[in-house]
């Protein structure tokens, strides 16, 4: 069957921001899917509030909308466009849950679209925790023992028979949201009723923890004729008990005899079968791992985050293969795109292991609870590949950027035994490093089998690497030796620490003893047919596959994992860069390691090195490539921190060079830029010692912001308020990072700007200027921004663009760049230049259509912006309002603090657009799932600072109609200007209730001042959070939630325009 | 212990031993099925071949003694990166480099299979020897340029004796085959068995006279290694048979069956030896993936002349998967539904047989 003619217009469905449980993975399948069914000649209608993506580009589907993913909006697109059909699978769980919320609402019906790729029964199947179940047992495919609830009895009935351990799986919730497993009554209570608490349809699964069990995933597709095959099946190294997306994983599976992989895999295409997808599908397994009794965990009938590994882990693109199967195509019809001559329809073959490492914000959250359990943590991952799994398992553990050498991170060493033990039993993100430093102290592998339930195939080979360790630092180091290591994975740097020389002299070595790695294909195929995809990876072979031409070529160094401070926006930035290189008819080469991005799609670059981004490995493949240079200006931190060494090693950095990126982050040097300038900024010193901090104090007022230099989204940056706080700080940061020193910057409180810009040192050209809207000290990662500027006067805009164009200038910008700025009482100073690539820069790009990445490109490769028709200056404004609103992920990170400062916290953003501000603001409150309620009773609880702005917002909302409630000194403070308030209790116990029963619409609660903790602030933010109840942290927040709300209420309606019509406008 | 692999075109490859020493010589083909090890050590179809694994931690979960394809070690000699120095499962016995040395096969580890695989790609299956003895190595591709592989290999798996095997449901026995043993695979007879299947299983050299005498209600022809052509006693019996009871035919058995009836087979340039190849049913257009273990494959142009019909292809490279008699009720297919390694979702076709069994008795009754 070939396409269906009647699907003529569809419409796909993007997932939305970048939360814990769903992150670039479906930029990624949405924009392959995209491109898909263009080419095939399907016209694409894309939504998707998340501006940060490729997919969102105005040039990846023929029409796009940026828009928050709800009905409402879904449904005025859909009568606006009038798709024939409704692609649901590429959007994750967002889309799924959107597209079952569009059927019950009869939209679909009413405006006669097709559900496609699976139908509203399939999802109910796989979704529906009852419905799952009854599905499974009709198949006669095993299912854990287990009871639907929707309330706390039934759960305590279904224990009483069943017994402990047991765990709690809430409906319909992203990454486990909201679940764990319990191993006693006060536990269930506890987990139980968040678990309620966070299921839209207040129902949990409590089942038999099958805890232990070998945890086992295949990818599978199907086409419409009932023909099906397995991707890829993986392994996690973490049994049954942590969320797979914390998991260690590994493909293919390595501990299953071939019975065991086809008794899986039958079970896996029979799901398929009787779930009737179209496209591909996950299920999960556990396996007893002393029989062979298994239990199906979960189905999910979509393209998912194991998918987009399955398909960097083979190569075989399974969301593009299944937007194609879901318009009508079969997989016999269609040719496997990475051999180009052997049919799709067949199993990948791997020759290679691959190793998943998951990658967690604890840096940025010491606070946060550190276990791993059911609920997910991780905010990205990194993948490997290695002909070992040793191998794979060290580039791994290298790629997450964390400090490890080898098996080591900085912490091992000093672990106490009881430490180690703790780890290997209540499983924090550290275990992999802990079983190291467990056999590092000789215990034995059936101690750590029993602790961990670890198959002991892992823990032997995790205990060869530490015996191969002891080894390094024991004997000498012969070429053999260092031959083996290599084999085995380590990096230079470790074995230079091990065997106590420099990493330089370990390279010279082994560059002389011809020790180099060679780079292998991956070809879905085990080499079993000719392929001509350019999708590589190293390895200590004998037989390097790659052939390097003769033209023009340049590196393209990737952001790796994503986390907090770095996010998909960089590979945004990454793939454009990528397709500019090409435009300028240059070789464009990609090294990064993430396997959700769009960046290492094999057919996004000439060609991709699936590699770590560490000296070592990039140089491996700049030596091999011979590349004229590299750009690193669009990694983020990750590739302007390689940037130094790599110059020093003798490689060309393109655009912006390193002495500039240096003067830019180095205090000193960069005070002593701007005021050669003529530039304010905000006073600062640096501080290298802790008995500099009387001295600052004395020089600057407080509050000051401290933080460390050369950070990532301003890692452990604080405001600080005295001088203890001052001492504290320095005493725990300086630990933190010994090489470069802590800034300390007077506070200044004003409204914050940022700009991207791209120069080429001689004319500057500002994209635009982004207003935040929270004041200065929230970081800019977090707060709202809107573009153009409401509030900014004509000096103001003036006094930026003269000082941007003398940074750029001064500094000798080739590139992008980004500038954070604080407007004090009309004057502007200069907080911060970032000389590369920023968070802001996809949107900026796609509004006003200046194609930021593209220029900076071509202004590296030495043309100039007057040659590419540019002016210097401001563009334009655009005859619109886009306003940026950030997303967290509080609900999975129990214990975090939720107020906002200038330590970033968010995972994602949203955009809102509209013509008007006010509509726009509310679309971005909207998209990011804070809906805004137009009545029920406000909760204020604010620091005593706030509160005479809290006074006026309180008396504005409550003429909105709504009831305003207030805790201890704030309602008493409400109360004598007049607010008619009413007091609530304070005790946890009330609150809790109060939160739970869902009293408050949204609340209000500021942080007090200084660092004490608070239980009051701190306990009501974490019950808003785990709850989903609206809490705003700071006045500027709220003060724009009330304009949004009189917005709503004015004359005006929100449009719903395509980016591309209002490009036209 | 060092060790190396010298093929036919010079080059060498140097690993280190496991398994049994000295040295073996054989045709080295590749397989890529990434589980399954055991199996394809004990597929006496690998008879005097040498395998090379594509996928590169082979014996991660040791060796158990349920999952063997046949009594013995099979292969000539094995080919891998990485011998697993501590497997680990719950029905592991031994460690798979010690079983190799029991049964006296070499094999080397610590190569770039990737790049062996590659060469037989480009170049066809090669000769090869596997040697602990690594003194004068460059002498050993003249010789093996003039190694004549022995031929006979059919004789040396099939059974000596007829046995018997019952149906799995005990005393249900619903039909009875006569399984001529060209060099069965366990998973095969377990196959049948499970399907309600009586068996006796006779030697490739049992007449067809013998055969009938059994009264059996079909006749089944087995997987074996080797050139299809040498096989000449088995063509002549099988050639007896058709038209007088129904015949289904695996792998070795699915080119006699086509031999016999006027067909042509030829060797292929590397064959297809792995759990992923693509098969469709001309019929259905579905497509199954298949087990296949086979260097030989039937001629599709010579098929015009007899009375076969093509019923399934090879979507990779169109080569003919499965034949059937255009009248009678004979079958053959060249991949492994019986798997054991590789994908059960063929297992239907011993079904299919036991429909022509079933028919037969039909017209027999009235």
């Amino acid at each position: 069957m070939p396409l269906n003619p009647e699907w003529k217009k569809v419409l796909v469905i993007g997932s939305g921001p970048i939360v814990i449980g769903q992150a670039a993975e479906f930029d990624y399948a949405g924009t392959q899917a995209c491109k898909a069914l263009r080419e095939v000649g399907v016209e694409v209608v894309l939504v998707n509030s998340n501006p940060a993506t490729i997919m969102t580009d105005a040039k990846t589907a023929n029409i796009t909308y940026i828009e928050p993913l709800l009905p409402e909006y879904l449904e005025e697109i859909i009568s606006k466009e009038r798709p024939d059909a409704l692609l649901p699978t590429l959007g994750g769980q967002t889309g799924l849950n959107l597209a079952m919320e569009l059927v019950r609402l009869g939209v679909l019906k009413r405006y006669d679209v097709d559900l496609i790729g699976c139908d509203a029964e399939t999802i109910y199947k796989a979704e529906d925790r009852e419905a799952f179940k009854e599905t499974m047992l009709e198949l006669d495919e095993p299912v854990a023992e287990s009871v639907i609830v929707t309330t706390l009895e039934e759960g305590e009935e279904f224990a009483q028979k069943q017994g402990f351990p047991l765990i709690v799986r809430p409906a319909y919730t992203l990454g486990g949201t909201g679940g764990g497993i319990v191993k006693n009554a006060k536990n269930l209570a506890e987990i139980l009723q968040r678990g309620l608490q966070s299921s839209p349809i207040g129902q949990c699964l409590v089942e038999r923890s099958v805890a232990g069990w070998k945890e086992i995933e295949y990818e599978v597709m199907r086409d419409a004729a009932d023909n099906c095959i397995t991707i890829c099946n993986m392994e996690n190294i973490d049994p049954v008990g942590i969320h797979t997306g914390d998991s260690i994983v590994v493909a293919p599976s390595q501990t299953l005899t071939d019975v065991e992989y086809q008794m899986l895999r039958a079970s896996s295409l029979k799901i398929i079968r009787a779930l009737e997808v179209n496209g591909g599908c996950n299920v999960q397994f556990a396996l007893n791992p002393t029989s062979r009794e298994y239990v199906v965990i979960e189905v999910n009938p979509r393209v998912s985050r194991s998918s987009a590994l399955a398909s960097k882990a083979t190569g075989y693109p399974i969301a593009k293969m299944a937007a194609l199967l879901s318009v009508g195509f079969t997989l016999p019809e269609l040719t496997n795109p990475v051999t180009g001559n052997t049919s799709a329809c067949f199993e990948p073959a791997l020759d290679y292991v691959v190793v998943k490492f998951p990658r967690w914000p604890f840096d940025k959250f010491p606070a946060a609870d550190h276990r791993l359990g059911t609920q997910m943590k991780a905010t990205g991952e990194v993948m490997a590949i290695e002909r070992t799994l040793e191998g794979a398992l060290l580039k791994a553990a290298r790629s997450l950027e964390i400090g490890t050498v080898g098996l080591r991170i900085k912490a091992s060493g000093g672990w106490t035994e009881m430490e180690i033990e703790d780890k290997l039993v209540r499983i924090d993100h550290e275990r992999f490093f802990a079983i190291a430093e467990a056999f590092r102290r000789d215990w034995t592998i059936l101690e750590v089998q029993m602790l961990t339930q670890i198959d002991p195939f892992y823990l032997y080979k995790i205990r060869d690497l530490v015996l191969l360790e002891q080894r390094l630092q024991s004997e000498s180091l012969t070429t053999e030796l260092l031959h083996f290591a290599k084999v085995q994975g380590f990096s230079d740097l470790a074995v230079a620490k091990l065997t106590g020389r420099s990493e330089e002299a370990v390279r010279t070595m082994r560059v002389a003893a011809q020790i180099v790695p060679v780079y292998k294909t991956v070809d879905t195929c085990a080499a079993e047919f000719t392929s001509a995809t350019p999708y590589y990876y190293s390895s200590y072979e004998e037989e390097d596959e790659v052939s390097v031409s003769s033209g023009p070529k340049v590196v393209v160094l990737g952001s790796g994992p994503i986390r907090i401070g770095q996010g998909i926006e960089f590979d945004y930035c990454s793939v454009h860069a990528l397709s500019a290189l090409q435009e300028a008819g240059v070789e464009s080469i990609m090294i990064n390691n993430n396997p959700e991005t769009v960046s290492t799609d094999f057919d996004t670059a000439d060609k991709l090195y699936f590699e770590p981004l560490t000296l070592e490995d990039v140089l491996h493949v700049l030596n091999k490539e011979k590349a004229d240079g590299v750009l690193v200006q669009f990694g983020g931190q990750t590739a302007i921190n390689l940037a130094g060494p790599l110059n020093q090693a003798g490689v060309r950095i393109l655009g912006t060079q390193v002495d500039a990126i240096d003067m830019a982050e180095d205090r000193e040097r960069f005070a002593e830029l701007l005021s050669r300038l003529g530039i304010p900024q905000s006073e600062g010193r640096s501080v290298t010692a802790v008995e500099q901090a009387r001295g600052i104090a004395k020089e600057l007022e407080f509050p000051v912001i401290v933080r460390p230099s050369y950070v990532i989204g301003g890692r452990a940056m604080q405001v600080v308020e005295n001088l203890d706080e001052l001492e504290d700080y320095l005493k725990r940061a300086i630990n933190l990072s010994a090489e470069h020193p802590i800034l300390v910057d007077r506070y200044l409180e004003g409204k914050e700007v940022e700009i991207d810009a791209v120069s080429d040192g001689e004319t500057t050209v500002i994209a635009g200027i982004m207003e935040h809207i929270e004041r200065a000290g929230v970081h800019s990662g977090d707060s709202l921004a809107v573009y153009p500027p409401q509030s900014l006067t004509p000096s103001e805009i003036d006094q930026i663009q003269e000082f941007t164009c003398r940074i750029a200038e001064g500094l000798g910008i080739k590139g992008l760049m980004n500038i954070q700025f604080v407007v004090v009482r009309g004057k502007v100073y200069v907080l911060e230049v970032n000389p590369r690539a920023s968070r802001t820069v996809p949107i900026l790009s796609k509004v006003t259509g200046i194609p930021l990445v593209s220029l900076a490109v071509q202004v590296s490769l030495g043309e100039t912006l007057k040659n590419l028709g540019y002016e210097q200056g401001l563009a334009p404004e655009a005859p619109f309002v886009v306003v940026k609103a950030p997303v967290f992920s509080f609900e999975k990170l129990t214990k975090v603090e939720t107020s906002l400062g200038p330590e970033m916290k968010s995972t994602g953003e949203v955009l809102g657009m509209d013509i008007q501000f006010g509509h726009a603001l509310a679309k971005a409150f909207a998209a990011s799932h804070i809906p805004l309620p137009s009545e029920g009773d406000i909760l204020v609880s604010v620091a005593e600072k706030d509160r005479p702005e809290a006074i006026a917002l309180a008396q504005q909302l409550a003429m909105l109609g709504f009831g305003v409630k207030g805790t201890g000194d704030t309602a008493k403070a409400l109360a004598l200007c007049g607010v008619k308030v009413e007091e609530v209790s304070e005790s946890s116990e009330a609150l809790r209730e109060a939160i739970r029963q869902r009293e408050f619409a949204f609340i209000l609660s500021t942080p007090t001042k200084g660092k004490t903790p608070e239980r009051t602030g701190y306990l009501l933010r974490r019950l808003a959070a785990e709850h989903g109840v609206p809490c705003f942290t700071s006045m500027d927040t709220a003060k724009a939630v009330v304009r949004a709300l009189l917005e709503m209420r004015g004359q005006t309606k929100p449009q719903v325009l395509s980016l591309q019509e209002y490009m036209a406008l | 212990m060092k060790a190396a692999l010298v093929l036919e075109t010079g080059k060498i490859l140097m690993g280190e031993s496991f398994g049994a020493t000295g040295e073996a010589l054989g045709e080295v083909v590749f397989n890529t099925g990434m589980t399954g090890y055991q199996e394809v050590l004990t597929d006496p179809s690998y008879a005097g071949q040498m395998v090379c694994m594509t996928y590169p931690l082979i014996g991660n979960y040791g060796i158990n003694s349920m999952d063997d394809q046949s009594e013995k070690v099979q292969v000539q000699g094995f080919i891998v990166k990485e011998a697993t120095r501590n497997p680990s499962h719950w029905q592991m016995e031994k460690n798979f480099s010690r079983t190799l040395a029991q049964s006296g096969i070499v094999g080397i580890k610590g190569i770039d299979t990737r790049a062996l695989t590659r060469i037989i790609r480009e170049h066809g299956v090669l000769r090869g020897v596997i040697t602990t003895e690594i003194e004068h190595l460059d002498e050993w591709a003249d010789k093996l340029k003039g190694w004549i592989a022995p031929t006979d290999v059919v004789a040396k798996v099939s059974t000596p004796e007829i046995y018997t095997l019952p149906a799995d449901q005990t005393g249900q026995a619903l039909y009875h085959v006569v399984v001529i043993d060209f060099g069965i695979k366990r998973n095969i007879l377990h196959a049948m068995q499970a399907s309600g299947f009586r068996l006796t299983v006779v030697p490739y050299t049992t007449s067809m006279e013998q055969i009938l005498d059994l009264e059996p209600d079909g006749v089944f022809l087995s997987n074996g290694p080797g050139d299809p052509k040498v096989v000449e006693v088995g063509i002549e019996t099988i050639r007896g048979l058709i038209g007088k009871r129904p015949i289904f035919g695996i792998c070795l058995g699915h080119q006699l069956l086509s031999l016999a009836l006027g067909g042509d087979t030829y060797k292929m340039k590397f064959g297809h030896r792995g759990g992923n190849q693509p098969v469709q049913d001309l019929q259905s257009k579905r497509v199954t993936i298949t087990s296949q273990n086979h260097g030989y494959a039937i001629a599709e142009e010579s098929l015009e002349q007899t009375p076969l019909l093509v019923t399934h292809r090879n979507l990779n490279d169109q080569s003919v998967e499965g034949v059937k008699h255009c009248d009678l009720p004979v079958f053959s297919v060249q991949y492994h539904p019986e798997a054991g390694p590789g994908p059960s979702e063929s297992l239907y076709l011993f079904e299919e047989f036991a429909q022509l069994m079933q028919e037969r008795r039909a017209q027999h009754a009235t």
